[in-house]
């Protein structure tokens, strides 16, 4: 028997670190040539991990959701013949430590490998389930003393208190018939976690339906609009929702921020908007205010061009693009995604709506192509109705400006000397201070307030 | 018909097998059983029926015989004889008749039997040579090994000739004059006290220092009373050397050292029985072990995806009853319930005479588990009905957790037991506690009395002794 060792992939694009989400084998499984291993997770791609030969894992390289070097041992497995592993080199380290090793700046250089842990447990659920026996002020049940020949019932009454372990030890299997055990399955109910009210702490199918109706139980005493909620879900912030995570923290850590919030009067827009869409019903796809504020932006990006920016501050460079490639957020089932309408600056406002409809879909659907979800040099950010009055936007890193789009109100202002009902929206738009001055980016909001508040402008140049 | 396609293919038509089948037909899933002998498997055909029909016409016989030594009864009766080939033609008649059943049943629920040898070729393929040599391919969602085991050979004395194994035991043209059996476990004592009764004359040679030796002492006291009664001659702590030169008769080194000749006409060998796994294409899958067995979880479920393995194949206790319970559950997996196999106890029973029967743990395996227990028996001899059928040999011992009375086990020794493990297993698996059983009222006068005042002897108050 011989040890074939499989390496985290190289995936491409520069990558130098990818994210295990799923094993599909634990340690002691066989596995058959081109089963798959694992799912691994690049910046936008999943990708299963075939196993190239037969063989019985022996260790698993990593945690799930664990970043794992490329070249790092992702899982070993005892094969036939002389297996690719002669066994005397440590396992590669993981992504993780290779990062605390630079942070470190370890002086014993290569020859500190962290311990390498093989996983012994395999861990499919994404979601655990705590729950957390019931709160209670009455103590721990110390068993009292009764005589010799009683036995000890466990008294666990409807009043509230629940016995330490369900009234069992710690460990001891639960108590039932075969007719109950059989109903917990079929209802999807561990019964170590169910309290046994039976003698000997047997749990009865009274007892499965208080634990279901646990948590309802104050309603059936009263009002269940105010019954106490026990239990939590821990989540494992892995994959998409991680990489969200880390983006988040490391703009907020980084960008030193800086949102300006002006008020836009498009009642002219909105007029606007309403007769192109009555004109070219039918031909055109439907505008909604979107497709031009994008060009609004894209016309204030001409005379302020040090917005349409990405700053790699850690090489201290500031690039600035001739091209506006127009991020645009959207939310999906996975979460936030930013898809990017590339050059908007060569596109009309029916143009640009349907390259939003068309990426947004393929976002939410996750068949977005990685072009299509990279390289944005801005991003407007709108939550449409939901808007609000003001937002702060987080910056796209490692852009340098995001423009947020508030919801439109009906709003008595004074014009000319009389009050009159206006529609207004509030743009609020965050900077990376580091390199947008304030008057720069107040400038670029006034220009863009220009553009909106006077919209024939937006097409007579 | 090439090739086939469904949902479960079920390899083995033994109890596992063959009921895993039944529950799948009625739960709607495509099924289909491979079998190479006849359905029913060991169990049915050349194990517990037949063993059992052998038994209780050896049983018969003894009794005739002892009325013809006059009995205390008052009957008397002139000497019996036997006709060992109608007696042998009654026991396949049973087996006929329940073989048979067993596959009306199938039938009746939709499930195809293919009679032939089955070759896996991989956890989704198997090819079966039927008997007229036809090569019949069949896919398969899920497969469920289930193909049983087989009596364990000594490899200086193998089977052939005077040496039989059970099989062959159960379906005698004659009855030896002496026989030797090797092997004092439960296979060895019930054919070689059959055997006995019917007029051989037997000794059972074995290896450990004690007969039943899965069994505690104080259970098998009354077993190995009665083996010396019946005049069994039993050499423990001796061993098989193999057969003599001349062939009639077996080289044993006692317990002493010695070596001895047990002059004889044939030897049972009944050394246990190992997990069929090979000639199959079983090795193929390279399914994880656990020994010899195939390794299961919980759920019966092997180290592959939607390959299960059920019964004697996936190791002890190789008994029918829990082969059946999980190809019932399994069948309901495949049917997308959730199921698991946590039995709190398997019963066991032994049919010598007299019957051991047990359930759940022993005084020691409790102890040994680390749990304070405390443990009574109630004698036969102070039960009426006991003494009614001339056996007042035994006992029913209970054995339940001290702090909150919950039984965790109960053994028996008497004639007519093995009937009270329903009693036994029902009480362990509902969770009963020594108060249940107590406080039940037990029809008068059975034996099952004798359960109700073990466990009122365990709470200090039995009424009768």
């Amino acid at each position: 028997m011989g040890i074939h060792v499989i390496k985290m992939p190289d995936l491409g694009e520069g990558i130098a670190e990818v994210e295990v989400v799923a094993w599909h084998v634990k340690p002691g499984d066989t596995v058959k040539e081109d089963q798959v291993l694992a799912d691994v997770m690049t910046d936008k791609a999943t990708v299963e991990i075939p196993s190239p030969v037969n063989g019985t894992v022996t260790s698993l390289g990593g945690k799930l959701g664990e970043a794992m070097a490329v070249g790092a041992e992702l899982i070993r497995l005892e094969v036939e013949g002389a297996g690719n592993h002669s066994g005397d080199s440590a396992p590669a380290k993981t992504a993780t430590a290779a990062r605390q090793h630079t942070d470190k700046a370890a002086p014993g250089g290569s020859d500190t490998v962290d311990e390498f842990i093989p996983i012994t447990v395999a861990q499919p659920e994404t979601v655990v389930t705590t729950v957390t026996s019931e709160a209670t002020a009455a103590p721990a049940q110390a068993a009292p003393q009764r005589p010799a020949s009683a036995p000890a019932y466990t008294q666990a009454g409807g009043q509230g208190s629940a016995p330490a372990h369900h009234g069992r030890a710690a460990g001891e299997k639960p108590l039932a018939a075969p007719a109950v055990r059989q109903r917990a399955w079929d209802m999807g109910i561990e019964l170590q976690y169910v309290t046994g009210t039976g003698p000997a702490a047997r749990i009865q199918h009274a007892d499965l339906d208080a634990h279901v109706a646990r948590g309802q139980r104050k309603a059936a005493e009263g009002d269940r609009r105010y019954a106490v909620l026990e239990g939590e879900q821990a989540m494992p912030v892995i994959g998409m929702r991680r990489k969200i995570a880390e983006k988040m923290a490391e703009a907020k850590r980084r960008i030193p921020h800086f949102t300006y919030v002006e008020e836009i009067d498009v009642t002219e827009l909105e007029a606007l908007r309403v007769q192109l869409n009555a004109r070219y019903a039918g031909q055109r796809p439907k505008l909604t205010l979107l497709p031009l504020i994008m060009r609004a932006v894209v016309l204030a990006i001409r005379k302020y061009p040090s917005v349409n920016a990405r700053f790699d501050d850690d090489a201290n460079i500031v690039t600035t693009y001739n091209p506006v490639h127009l991020g645009i957020a959207a939310q999906t089932d996975a979460g936030l995604m930013v898809p990017v309408v590339r050059n908007a600056e060569a596109r009309d406002p029916w143009s640009a709506a349907s390259e939003v409809a068309r990426l947004a879909e393929a976002a939410r659907s996750g068949k977005a192509l990685r072009e299509e979800l990279s390289g944005s040099t801005i991003t407007i950010t709108s939550l449409g109705a939901l808007g609000g009055i003001v937002t702060t936007p987080v910056i796209n890193r490692p852009e340098v400006a995001i423009v947020g789009v508030n919801r439109i109100v009906d709003k008595p202002v004074i014009l000319n000397g009389a009050m009159v009902a206006r529609k207004t929206m509030n743009l609020s738009s965050s900077f990376d201070h580091r390199v947008i001055d304030g008057m720069v980016a107040a400038e670029f909001i006034q220009t863009i307030r220009g553009y909106l508040e006077c919209p024939a402008t937006l097409f007579v140049e | 018909m090439n090739p086939i396609s469904t949902n479960l293919l079920v390899i083995g038509g033994g109890p596992g097998g063959y009921v895993a089948a039944i529950r799948a037909g009625q739960l709607g899933i495509k099924t289909v059983v491979v079998e190479a002998a006849q359905l029913g498997g060991t169990c049915l055909n050349i194990g517990c029926i037949p063993s059992k029909a052998l038994i209780h016409a050896a049983e018969e016989f003894d009794k005739a015989q002892h009325y013809a030594s006059g009995s205390a009864i008052g009957i008397s009766a002139s000497a019996p004889s036997i006709d060992l080939n109608r007696t042998v033609a009654w026991k396949d008649g049973i087996v006929k008749r329940l073989t048979g059943g067993v596959g009306a049943l199938l039938k009746k629920n939709d499930v195809q039997v293919i009679n032939g040898f089955a070759r896996i070729l991989d956890g989704k393929t198997v090819e079966v040579k039927q008997a007229d040599g036809e090569l019949v391919r069949i896919r398969c969602e899920h497969l469920l090994l289930a193909a049983g085991s087989e009596a364990v050979e000594l490899p200086f004395m193998p089977y052939g000739g005077m040496v039989v194994s059970s099989t062959e035991a159960l379906s005698p043209e004659t009855i030896p004059q002496q026989l030797v059996v090797v092997g004092a476990g439960y296979i060895g004592l019930e054919l070689g006290t059959a055997y006995r009764k019917l007029g051989a004359e037997v000794t059972v040679v074995e290896a450990a220092d004690r007969l039943l030796p899965a069994y505690d002492a104080e259970l098998t006291k009354p077993v190995g009373a009665a083996i010396k009664r019946l005049g069994i001659d039993l050499r423990l702590g001796t061993s098989v050397l193999g057969l003599n030169a001349g062939g009639n008769g077996v080289r044993v080194r006692e317990a002493n050292g010695e070596e001895t000749l047990l002059s004889c006409d044939r030897v049972l060998v009944a050394v246990g029985r190992r997990p069929r796994t090979g000639g199959w294409g079983l090795e193929s899958l390279q399914l994880d072990m656990n020994g010899r067995a195939v390794k299961i979880d919980d759920q019966c479920r092997t180290s592959m995806r939607n390959v299960w393995a059920i019964g004697d194949l996936a190791g002890e206790p190789m008994l029918a009853h829990r082969a059946m319970a999980q190809g019932e559950m399994v069948a309901e997996i495949v049917a997308g319930k959730r199921r698991h196999f946590t039995p709190n106890a398997i019963p066991a029973v032994c049919f010598t005479d007299p019957e051991v029967v047990v359930v759940g743990m022993s005084p020691g395996e409790a102890e040994k588990a680390g749990l304070d227990v405390i443990s009574a028996n109630f004698p036969f001899a102070a039960n009426g009905r006991a003494m009614t059928i001339e056996s007042t040999d035994g006992f029913v011992r209970v054995v339940a957790r001290r702090d909150n009375h919950l039984i965790l086990g109960w053994q028996a020794v008497g004639r007519g037991v093995s009937e009270l493990s329903a009693a036994f297993g029902q009480s362990i698996e509902l969770g009963a506690t020594l108060e249940d059983i107590a406080g039940t009222i037990h029809a008068h006068p059975t034996l099952g009395e004798a359960v109700q005042e073990a466990a009122l002897r365990a709470l200090g108050h039995a009424l009768h002794i």
